[in-house]
């Protein structure tokens, strides 16, 4: 488990430290135990349910509203220049 | 003034007995000496709440507006405009969203007075309220033990009179279980009731927002105002509002003509505490005085709620939160050398280790090799559960059950994930299947409070409503409180 928990975490992008890992790993093999009980029920010809919505799911004309300012989405970011998000640089050269 | 319930504090406001003003000050004062000890609050506005009551009063009582001056609390996982919004995450610690849910949107405009933003479980993944990043909230009945989750802010609010009512979200029990330990009433309205638009998603397919009230009459009025259809939610019902407080002009106070089912897998379960079993024994009692036929139902499906919710609602969370990677908003660590740095690093550090662990969860049963096995596999149980809500509420108006297995336990006692889990196995299966569910106070067990649920037909709301007054009016449970 402790190699394919490395490998969700890389999937996840999350990276916790040794002692955690070590904890989680010991948990997931209980919680993968237990959700394997699921393999007992009979689902044959069973279509899955994905969702529990009631109604067909609602239409309306696709007309762009304009509901923010760029200033307001720009307001929450960690590093912007007033008109883009700024991130570490992706690609290399000149 | 403030243990009044909503409904007779209304008729003071409107009579001028009590200014909004003043009774904002009176829970925000309580707030403030009941605070330290409860945690209730993530963020207290106390400036924001007083100048909207003082423009309520300036105004003055406006009739059409059902909640005029009424001082309500809101769960930190619901977008405020003008509050921060945290959902108890680290990641979120700073984060002020650029628009107003849905369902704040209707308390505002129906005229509440917004105190402040509840407490909760990191992203709403918590049965106890420990969970928060900044603070464990603690039950008003006894501060060593839990209060319930995710929502418990909301219901530790509500049953210890800082607020009159809280809304809430329950995406496997996280209003009906708090409600239950706190001893006050909680609704999980059917999955499309209210819409989800500003609503920070935890697991979209199960996701519903409800209130907390100390009455049932006063969960009606709740219902009322936040529910309806918005276009910003294509899951948001396109049915008509319904007006759920006509239903208490001339309440029907006995249960004649009411057949109540009760799932025997619940009630066998040897997770049952004797002491909240014999209570919910008296209640069904209590049904039948009242003139309900009692009927048997089994639902053999429920034996696999637990699995199938925790696959499904983990797969979701995979995804949905997977936004927050430290580039737009939220939480971004610092002097990353690259970008898969960035979003590692400020992901490891924002969010907490349950949270952690339900991702890591979701990332696996999504995966390749395993998506049949798991995630198809729990939806297809999944349908075979509401097939059987269905067939058992063709024979019965609502089902009753209990709401947790055992009463508030003590904060820390818990540890083990899997036996944190096992303590929803009442709760989960509703939001499996989309139905409503109203938890209402039932009495005490070893000196704490007991809910039981009401669980009905889809938008069959008003149903749970009336047989809740008429039990808790019978039961003397209606308008309890801690103060």
């Amino acid at each position: 488990m402790a190699t394919d928990l490395i490998h969700l975490c890389k999937l996840a992008k999350l990276s916790p430290d040794e002692k955690t890992l070590e904890k989680i790993s010991n948990q997931f093999t209980d919680i993968i135990n237990y959700i394997d009980t699921l393999s007992e029920a009979d689902t044959e010809n069973v279509a899955p349910l994905y969702s529990p919505v009631f109604h067909e799911s609602a239409v309306r004309e696709d007309i762009a509203v304009r509901r923010q300012t760029p200033d307001q989405i720009l307001k929450n970011a960690p590093d912007t220049d007033g008109t883009y998000f700024i991130v570490p640089r992706i690609v290399e050269g000149k | 003034m403030i243990t009044r319930s909503i409904t007779e504090i209304k008729k003071a406001l409107a009579k001028k007995e009590i200014s909004a003003a003043e009774l904002t000050k009176a829970c925000l004062d309580h707030i403030e000496k009941t605070e330290p000890a409860l945690g209730a609050f993530i963020n207290v506005y106390p400036e924001q709440a007083l100048a909207r009551a003082k423009e309520l009063d300036e105004k003055g009582y406006d009739e059409s507006m059902p909640l005029w001056g009424i001082p309500v609390s809101v769960k930190d996982a619901l977008a405020t405009k003008t509050m921060k919004t945290t959902a108890g995450s680290k990641i979120l610690e700073n984060f002020t969203p650029p628009y107003t849910a849905f369902a704040v949107e209707q308390l505002e405009k129906a005229g509440a007075v917004i105190l402040g933003k509840n407490n909760m479980d990191e992203f709403a993944m918590g049965s106890t309220c420990e969970n928060s990043a900044f603070k464990a909230g603690s039950n008003p009945w006894n501060t060593d033990c839990v209060a319930g989750g995710s929502s418990g802010g909301s219901a530790i609010s509500v049953a210890s009179c800082q607020s009159f009512a809280s809304l809430g979200t329950d995406t496997g029990g996280s209003i009906r279980q708090p409600a239950s330990l706190c001893g006050c009433v909680g609704m999980k309205p059917t999955y499309g009731r209210v819409s989800r638009y500003g609503l920070l998603a935890y697991a979209s397919s199960l996701d519903q927002i409800g209130p907390f009230t100390r009455t049932v009459e006063d969960n009606a009025l709740m219902l009322s105002v936040i529910s309806g259809h918005d276009e910003r939610d294509s899951t948001s019902s396109p049915r008509e509002k319904e007006d759920f407080t006509k239903l208490f002009q001339n309440p029907k106070m006995d249960l004649k003509g009411v057949v109540i089912g009760l799932p025997k897998e619940f009630f066998e379960s040897k997770a049952m505490d004797a002491e909240v079993a014999k209570l919910c024994a008296q209640t069904i009692e209590e049904a039948k005085k009242l003139g309900a036929e009692i009927k048997e139902v089994s639902m053999p499906h429920l034996v696999y709620s637990i699995a199938s919710y925790y696959i499904i609602a983990s797969a979701e969370a995979s995804s949905n939160l997977a936004r927050y990677d430290g580039i737009r908003y939220g939480h971004r660590t610092n002097q990353p050398k690259d970008l898969d740095e960035l979003y590692t690093m400020s992901r490891t550090e924002g969010f907490g280790e349950e949270v952690q662990r339900r991702i890591l969860l979701g990332t696996y049963v999504l995966s390749a090799g395993y998506y049949d096995a798991y995630y198809k596999k729990a939806a297809q149980v999944r349908r075979l559960i509401r097939e059987d809500y269905e067939k058992a509420l063709k024979e019965c108006t609502f089902l009753l059950a209990p709401v947790s297995p055992i009463t508030a336990w003590k904060k820390g006692s818990v540890t083990d994930p899997l036996q944190m889990y096992q303590m929803d196995i009442f709760t989960l299966s509703l939001n499996l299947s989309g139905l409503p569910g109203l938890s209402i106070p039932v009495g005490m067990a070893n000196n704490m409070p007991v809910g039981m649920q009401l669980i009905g037909s889809a938008f069959d709301e008003a149903s749970l409503l009336c047989a809740g007054h008429s039990l808790t009016t019978h039961l003397g449970t209606n308008n309890q409180y801690k103060f």
